[in-house]
């Protein structure tokens, strides 16, 4: 009972004033102390709603109803604010779930942690910066008008408007510039003028008026503007970010976690061995045909073909082969096997390329059980080079030898043009469901594809005929796994949901003090 | 041999004799250095030469007007293509750390090539124009001058002829060269109505409302519709054009009055009527049918005679274009600035040759009374820029000079009330 007197203290709290509206800019960074937990909890989270942004954009006409739905689903479902106003009631702990407090709090905590983990390369950020925005667009667009307007007094929003008399002179060009305007519609409505770098997207499309340099934007079309605005001021604020993290990084709590969250898909990491020791090594050369990506495939022949594979065609494949059950004697025998029938002989392997395939395994130096890289951080981080063989194909191979690969593999020519298609429009993964699907013949593959192993997965669960379908299912999401190994001092135990509550408590009280 | 006619083998004996006596460098500098304002404009700017056998050169740059002087004169390139201002000495582009040598500015530019155009003009093909189809271009350029100023506010707009089959645009604004990758494509895509390759039949599709951009260009292009569509281009004469027309019709219309359709081709012989028919037979049927083919007509007339932008071209910050005052290998004519006073009077056959600019140059002078135009000069220009300045005024080249030396002042005039405006906001305080 006394906690709720605590919380009601609480929600009067000078930070109280950034939460008054469901929607921010983000302009101040949170200054509370909150649990590593939390930390991690959080960040994960927003990241799985980023990576939903993301995917419905691919699916769906952005901002379509079907599309608005879903985010929608999305947002209240990972209790991430959506309510315009704060509901008095549910601040009272005896309501069910977390407060619109809290989850304003959460969305505002949260977007700052991605921002410390998304903006040290121009990659990330540009993946932050376009989730961030679409996530942005939705929620602003979802307001009611009112609470539009809000936003802008409370974020000192200011734009020029037209003068009723300008309005008047204009009335016509206006009126032909953007749908559903009426004269009576144009004298109600205001105007704004703003640069016409400012509203690209309505500039483009040919939906606004442009006079000498401006662009005339009626009141309904605001969120052009505001969006412009957000998207300059998180670069702006990322570029920063990025300059101080070296301080951030020198947390030997934070430094794993935020690598970890800029790399690693949200979902399962595919790290756990259930399968282990079920694929045997003569296996293989089918298996890499049947039902290794394409990444996986091209790796495999070349090392079958030129008896060595260099560093990060090794770490990817190798994790990879781990990930579907390699036992790490099979692995030193297979990687063995293949080297010495190239330059390498027994001696030298052993001593120089032995000890890299134990560390994989987690048997040396710091004892990391690496994970199988998934499709984000084979597309993102190290690209290959000369005489590399790593990466992702739909994304580092050049189109016309991705093409002439794929006629090899007798893909049909409508197939090959959908997956050109696609990765010209950078859905790299896309392409490679696609791939999944073509050489799979099925209609649609049924999951969205996120990383090499649960594509072998999924294309062993189909091959054999869904008999291992609920084991698959019970893998459970071990997000934290790669820094609780690592030794931060992130809470281990994936079940810690009444423990972190007890923290947030306690973090809660002695803020209070 | 008379005076035009060039032979591209003669090329490599008369680029060193222009690159030498005519090319106007003074000037050139001039532009790219842009009053001095932003520190390294020049020296950052990527120039490209095409050697002899289509060697290609990338990332050169110079320091000053002199080395770029010595450099052309030594490389004597077939081409010059003009590329971004880099973030650092493209001539050294290798030696920076990579990631960090970025384009950061460059003019706004437009490439029309008429080639573009060859499925809707029946005079030429491919590379080949004529005065009937150069008003394609005359179009073009009354469409997006006047958008580019007015819509957009942009005022210092260079208009070059490639020196072949096409023009194209400098926008020089300060503004303009500081656009994004983001801001050019969107401004592009403005200006872009014809869209489809050759798996699309319909290229232009109007909505409602007709956005004032679109009222604006199709105003231009009414202009030149009849005589140069109708008539220049025969566009209803025969069967073959006609069906062409025809099938941007929408379905339902061409269904029900195509026997008033043909029946119209038989009985009258006058293009200009034929196509007063066309639009009333569909406008009668339109008033009994629902929907679609509201603004046929207009669609028609975009489809025809709108300006086809290559698009990539203006978007990329790096992208080079062909500089102005460049010669054009194939053809010997020189890349020159065209006169938008005297647009509808602009003939591509008429811009000077290398050759004939370089044998105007060892006639024998006409007279002496250019003297009297130079002599107030004299005191202030060094004889070496004297001599050039005087070879250059004995050539049919001169009245080109004349008008981007005009482009430069209006700028250096809109720079200099720039910097009062900032110097009396500064007083204020």
């Amino acid at each position: 009972m006394q906690f709720t007197g605590r919380r009601r203290k609480l929600t009067v709290h000078p930070q109280n004033e950034l939460y008054g509206h469901c929607l921010q800019l983000y302009g101040q960074p949170p200054l509370e102390n909150i649990s590593l937990s939390e930390f991690e909890t959080f960040a994960v989270e927003r990241l799985k709603l980023l990576k939903t942004v993301e995917n419905l954009g691919v699916s769906f006409v952005k901002m379509s109803e079907q599309y608005s739905k879903k985010l929608h689903a999305e947002i209240s479902g990972l209790n991430f604010p959506f309510r315009p106003e704060v509901d008095e009631s549910s601040l009272s702990k005896s309501q069910a779930g977390p407060s619109e407090y809290e989850k304003r709090r959460k969305d505002h905590i949260s977007h700052f942690i991605l921002r410390l983990a998304y903006c040290q390369t121009e990659d990330l950020r540009r993946w932050f910066i376009q989730q961030e925005m679409d996530l942005f667009r939705h929620r602003f667009t979802d307001l009611l008008p009112k609470y539009k307007t809000e936003f802008l007094h409370r974020n000192n929003l200011k734009y020029d408007t037209m003068s009723l008399e300008e309005k008047k002179k204009l009335s016509d060009q206006l009126i032909n510039s953007s749908y559903g305007l009426s004269g009576a519609t144009i004298v109600e409505q205001d105007f704004y003028k703003v640069p016409f770098q400012d509203a690209l997207d309505l500039v483009r499309t040919r939906k606004v008026f442009l006079q000498g340099g401006y662009a005339y934007i009626p009141h309904q079309d605001i969120v052009t503007i505001v969006l412009n605005d957000f998207r300059t001021r998180l670069s702006k604020a990322l570029a920063l970010t990025a300059r101080s993290l070296p301080a951030v990084q020198s947390d030997e709590r934070l430094q794993p976690l935020l690598n970890h969250l800029s790399h690693a898909y949200v979902g399962q990491d595919y790290s756990i061995q259930k399968n282990i020791g079920k694929v045997s090594l003569e296996q293989i050369d089918a298996l890499s045909a049947k039902s290794f990506p394409l990444c996986m495939r091209q790796l495999h022949k070349a090392l079958r073909d030129s008896h060595h594979l260099r560093h990060g065609g090794r770490m990817q494949y190798g994790l990879f082969l781990k990930g579907i059950g390699l036992t790490l004697e099979q692995a030193l025998q297979f990687w063995r096997s293949e080297f010495i029938r190239g330059k390498v002989d027994a001696d030298k392997f052993d001593k120089a390329y032995a000890y890299s395939i134990r560390h994989m395994f987690g048997k040396e130096g710091k004892r990391t059980d690496y994970t199988p890289y998934s499709c984000m951080k084979v597309i993102l981080s190290n690209p290959p080079s000369q005489g590399d063989y790593h990466g992702c194909p739909f994304r580092h191979s050049d189109p016309e030898l991705l093409k002439q690969k794929l006629q090899s593999y007798k893909l049909s020519p409508s197939g090959i043009i959908q997956i050109l298609d696609l990765v010209k429009g950078m859905h790299y993964q896309l392409a490679c469901q696609k791939y999944f699907e073509l050489t799979h013949n099925i209609e649609d593959a049924g999951f969205s594809l996120n990383h090499p192993n649960q594509y072998f997965m999924e294309s062993q669960k189909l091959l054999s005929g869904g008999k291992d379908i609920k084991k698959e299912v019970e893998m459970p999401q071990k997000v934290q796994e790669n820094a609780a190994a690592n030794g931060a001092s992130v809470q281990p135990q994936p079940n810690t949901t009444q423990a972190e509550e007890e923290m947030g408590d306690l973090d809660s009280y002695f803020l209070d003090e | 041999m008379s005076t035009s006619d060039y032979d591209p083998a003669c090329l490599p004996d008369l680029l060193p004799l222009y690159y030498r006596r005519l090319f106007p460098f003074s000037q050139y500098y001039r532009w790219l250095s842009y009053g001095g304002v932003t520190k390294n404009y020049f020296l950052n700017r990527e120039f490209s030469f095409t050697l002899k056998d289509d060697i290609y050169v990338r990332y050169q740059s110079f320091s000053t007007q002199n080395e770029l002087e010595k450099e052309m004169q030594k490389m004597n390139p077939y081409k010059i293509d003009i590329g971004a201002v880099y973030s650092h000495r493209p001539s050294q582009h290798n030696t920076v750390k990579s990631g960090t040598f970025q384009a950061l500015e460059k003019e706004l530019v437009f490439d029309i090539d008429m080639t573009d155009y060859d499925d809707v003009r029946s005079c030429c093909s491919a590379a080949d124009i004529c005065s009937k189809c150069w008003t394609l271009m005359t179009i073009a350029i009354r469409i997006l001058d006047r958008a580019l100023r007015d819509d957009f506010g942009f005022q210092h707009l260079l208009w070059v002829y490639s020196g072949r089959r096409g023009v194209h645009c400098w926008v020089c604004d300060e503004a303009a060269r500081k656009l994004s990758v983001a801001a050019r494509s969107a401004v592009a895509e403005y200006l872009s109505l014809v869209k489809g390759g050759e798996e699309t039949v319909k290229k232009v599709v109007l909505s409602d409302p007709i956005h004032p951009f679109i009222s604006q260009s199709l105003s231009v292009v009414e202009r030149y519709f009849p005589q140069y569509a109708l008539v220049g281009q025969d566009l209803l004469s025969s069967k073959e054009s006609v069906d062409k027309v025809l099938s941007l019709l929408p379905e339902d219309i061409l269904c029900h009055s195509l026997h008033d359709l043909l029946n119209l081709y038989q009985t009258e012989k006058n293009p200009l009527k034929r196509w007063d028919k066309l639009k009333a037979v569909v406008h009668h049927k339109r008033a009994t049918s629902k929907k679609g083919g509201q603004y046929f007509e207009k669609e028609i007339m975009l489809q025809y005679c709108y300006p086809r932008l290559d698009v990539n071209v203006s978007k990329g910050v790096n992208h080079l274009l062909k500089s102005p005052f460049s010669v054009h290998p194939k053809t010997g004519r020189i890349s020159v600035p065209i006169d938008l006073r005297n647009l509808d009077k602009f003939d591509p056959f008429e811009v000077p040759t290398i050759s004939l600019i370089c044998e105007e140059l060892d006639k024998p002078r006409a007279g002496e009374e250019e003297e009297d135009d130079t002599k107030d000069k004299e005191n202030e220009t060094d004889p070496g820029e004297r001599r050039k300045i005087r070879d250059y005024k004995r050539t049919s080249l001169a009245k080109y000079i004349k008008m981007f030396d005009q482009f430069l002042d209006a700028m250096a005039r809109s720079r200099k009330g720039e910097m009062l405006k900032k110097s009396d906001l500064q007083k204020e305080f």
